[in-house]
């Protein structure tokens, strides 16, 4: 089953006068549970559809319908309410809260639920214990290494049991080691869990990950080039 | 929304250094309001409590005070007949003539010289004003050149201890007695017999009648009978009446100076609170934008961060408070303008003033944040995101 509808999308930034084509009539779809990896050089667009996948930004024109709901005609309200329900966010650099407790962190997505303090708390043991940090549930993010900022980062992701999960270079600033854990809780999410992944990399290793590879250059999306492929297969 | 306030305050204790300055410039804002007010309330407050709500003052015509005031034997004569006047357990009634001058004596601490109230009394006086306890020595005698002084006189002037003479209208006066008046305007008064001081200062007149009236209710019939009656040039106020509207000049002086003050003060804290504020958002634009992204609507970042500016107008608020409420511990003598009199009196801290206060803090941080807030939600997500 499609969880992401992508069809015929135009996006353009405006730079006074001029207008600025970032992706040029892209169609996609992804499956419930697949983990797609995003990948092309920089200033190909893959954070433009990835914010918009997110609900994030607008297309120019073009449908984007995720689950049941076309979130290209939504307003800003509309579609803050629909992030909050339907997508987690895995940043590069973590942005956790420096001011919260890796708990409260995770917290943050399930104030904007009905559920009660009892639940909430809950919730967010289920998800700390999912990135096996259960332990350092009342740490600060400055107490933390990078690969458990991410981790805490990653349960913050899913904690609301979102329908899609956005990555963008979630290893972007991870040591080797780190980026391993956090791909390998990246792939437990998604074949375990049956997490729909979509990630934005630069990285082979994080992009051999995924289940399918996408490339974008010059705002066209296609599948990967074979050069990028064995460059994966070779990570 | 728990999760905000916390985040709201965690964000002001991590930056303790720039919290705690902004909330001292408040706080010094707010210290000077609740000062002003404290010193304006204090002085209608001393003036309001000298005045018993059933003792009737009467004084002559478009007079402001007993000092401008004369009434001659024959009026006196005629307002002691009024039969609302209250009887004391004697049989006596409860009306006393009074005559009020000025004299100026030596400050404690200096040589600068101020206004003193001088008080002629009669044998009811005492019993008019229950509020006044004798602290040392006796009462005056009678017919005798026997003063006693209001502690305040002892405080702030030189040469009124006990048993010490003073020397005015060109007669020398004992000190027999120091009595205390709590925090009326008696407390800064000497008082002595009515009918020697009248000899001493060769005035042939009274400055005021006072009286206690039987039933509370038959003031307007009193005050009536005592303005319309044709012999008489007199009017008639209830003694609260009277002291409150002592009070009222300087009072209003005391507000107006302080609220010029106050605004002036608080432009500049306001301003120091919207700058911090302001750099509070400039520091944390990707913090904003992970809130935004995570699903928080625009009025939750704007609230986020009001919070925030009224959390430090609070703390403001709170410490010049705190430090306002030892000015309870001054007493301040200054000119009361009415009667051109040195009038002591204390800062007085009452639950309005603290309700004041706090909103006046409120205001400021609400003035302060609401600009760095509105900018704060209306940030394009993305573009915060970036700035990470």
């Amino acid at each position: 089953m499609n969880v992401i509808e992508i069809t015929d999308i135009v996006k353009s930034y405006r730079r006074g006068s001029q207008r600025i084509p970032v992706l040029e009539h892209i169609s996609l779809t992804i499956q419930n549970g697949e983990f797609l990896s995003l990948m092309g050089p920089s200033g190909s667009g893959k954070s433009t559809l990835l914010n918009l996948i997110a609900g994030l930004d607008k297309p120019d024109s073009g449908g984007i319908r995720i689950g049941d709901m076309e979130i290209s005609t939504l307003s800003e309200t509309g579609l803050a309410a629909w992030r909050a329900g339907h997508v987690g966010f895995i940043f590069q650099f973590y942005n956790l809260i420096p001011v919260l407790t890796a708990s409260e962190n995770v917290e943050l997505p399930l104030m904007l639920t009905g559920l009660s303090k009892k639940a909430r708390r809950a919730h967010v043991i289920t998800a700390l214990s999912l990135v096996s940090l259960q332990d350092r549930m009342d740490h600060y993010p400055r107490q933390l290494s990078g690969g458990q900022q991410q981790r805490v980062a990653i349960a913050r992701a899913v904690v609301a049991d979102p329908t899609i999960l956005v990555a963008d270079e979630p290893t972007g600033d991870l040591d080797r080691h780190s980026a391993e854990d956090v791909l390998e809780l990246m792939d437990r999410l998604c074949t375990q869990l049956g997490k729909t992944i979509v990630m934005v990399t630069h990285d082979p290793r994080a992009a051999r990950r995924a289940h399918t590879l996408k490339y974008l250059e010059k705002g066209v999306l296609s599948d990967a080039p074979q050069t990028a492929v064995s460059e994966c297969l070779q990570a | 929304m728990n999760l905000l306030f916390h985040y709201s305050l965690r964000n002001l204790l991590a930056r303790r250094l720039t919290t705690t300055l902004t909330a001292l410039g408040m706080a010094l804002v707010v210290f000077v309001f609740a000062a002003i007010i404290m010193l304006a309330d204090g002085l209608q407050k001393t003036l309001v409590d000298t005045g018993s709500y059933d003792n009737v003052v009467v004084i002559r015509k478009s007079s402001v005070s007993e000092v401008q005031s004369g009434i001659d034997r024959q009026q006196a004569s005629i307002v002691e007949t009024e039969p609302e006047i209250a009887l004391d357990q004697n049989g006596a009634a409860l009306v006393a003539r009074e005559m009020v001058v000025l004299i100026t004596m030596e400050k404690r601490g200096g040589d600068s010289r101020s206004n003193v109230v001088i008080r002629g009394v009669s044998s009811a006086s005492l019993a008019l004003r229950p509020q006044i306890h004798l602290i040392a020595g006796r009462f005056p005698r009678p017919g005798s050149s026997e003063i006693m002084i209001g502690k305040s006189i002892v405080k702030n002037f030189k040469g009124t201890e006990l048993q010490e003479s003073l020397t005015f209208g060109m007669r020398s006066w004992r000190i027999v007695g120091i009595f205390d008046a709590g925090s009326t305007g008696y407390s800064s008064e000497i008082w002595g017999d009515v009918f020697q001081m009248m000899s001493a200062f060769r005035r042939p007149v009274y400055s005021s009648v006072l009286f206690k009236i039987r039933d509370s209710g038959a003031f307007k019939a009193v005050q009536f009978r005592i303005e319309n009656d044709p012999r008489l040039t007199l009017e008639a106020k209830r003694e609260t009446v009277y002291y409150k509207e002592q009070s009222e000049a300087m009072s209003t002086f005391l507000r107006i100076l302080g609220m010029s003050l106050t605004i002036i003060f608080s432009v500049g804290a306001i301003v120091g609170a919207m700058i911090t504020m302001y750099a509070a958002v400039a520091a944390r634009t990707v913090e904003i934008g992970v809130l935004r992204a995570l699903g928080f609507q625009r009025s939750a970042i704007l609230t986020a961060f009001l919070l925030e500016s009224l959390i430090l107008g609070g703390i403001g608020g709170c410490t010049g408070l705190f430090a306002a409420s030892f000015l309870q511990l001054l007493t301040v003598s200054t000119m009361n303008f009415q009667t051109f009199s040195e009038l002591a009196f204390r800062f007085t801290l009452t639950p309005d003033i603290v309700v004041k206060s706090l909103m006046f803090s409120q205001v400021m941080g609400f003035a302060g944040g609401v600009l760095p807030a509105f900018r704060a939600s209306r940030m394009n997500i993305i573009a915060a995101l970036r700035e990470g």
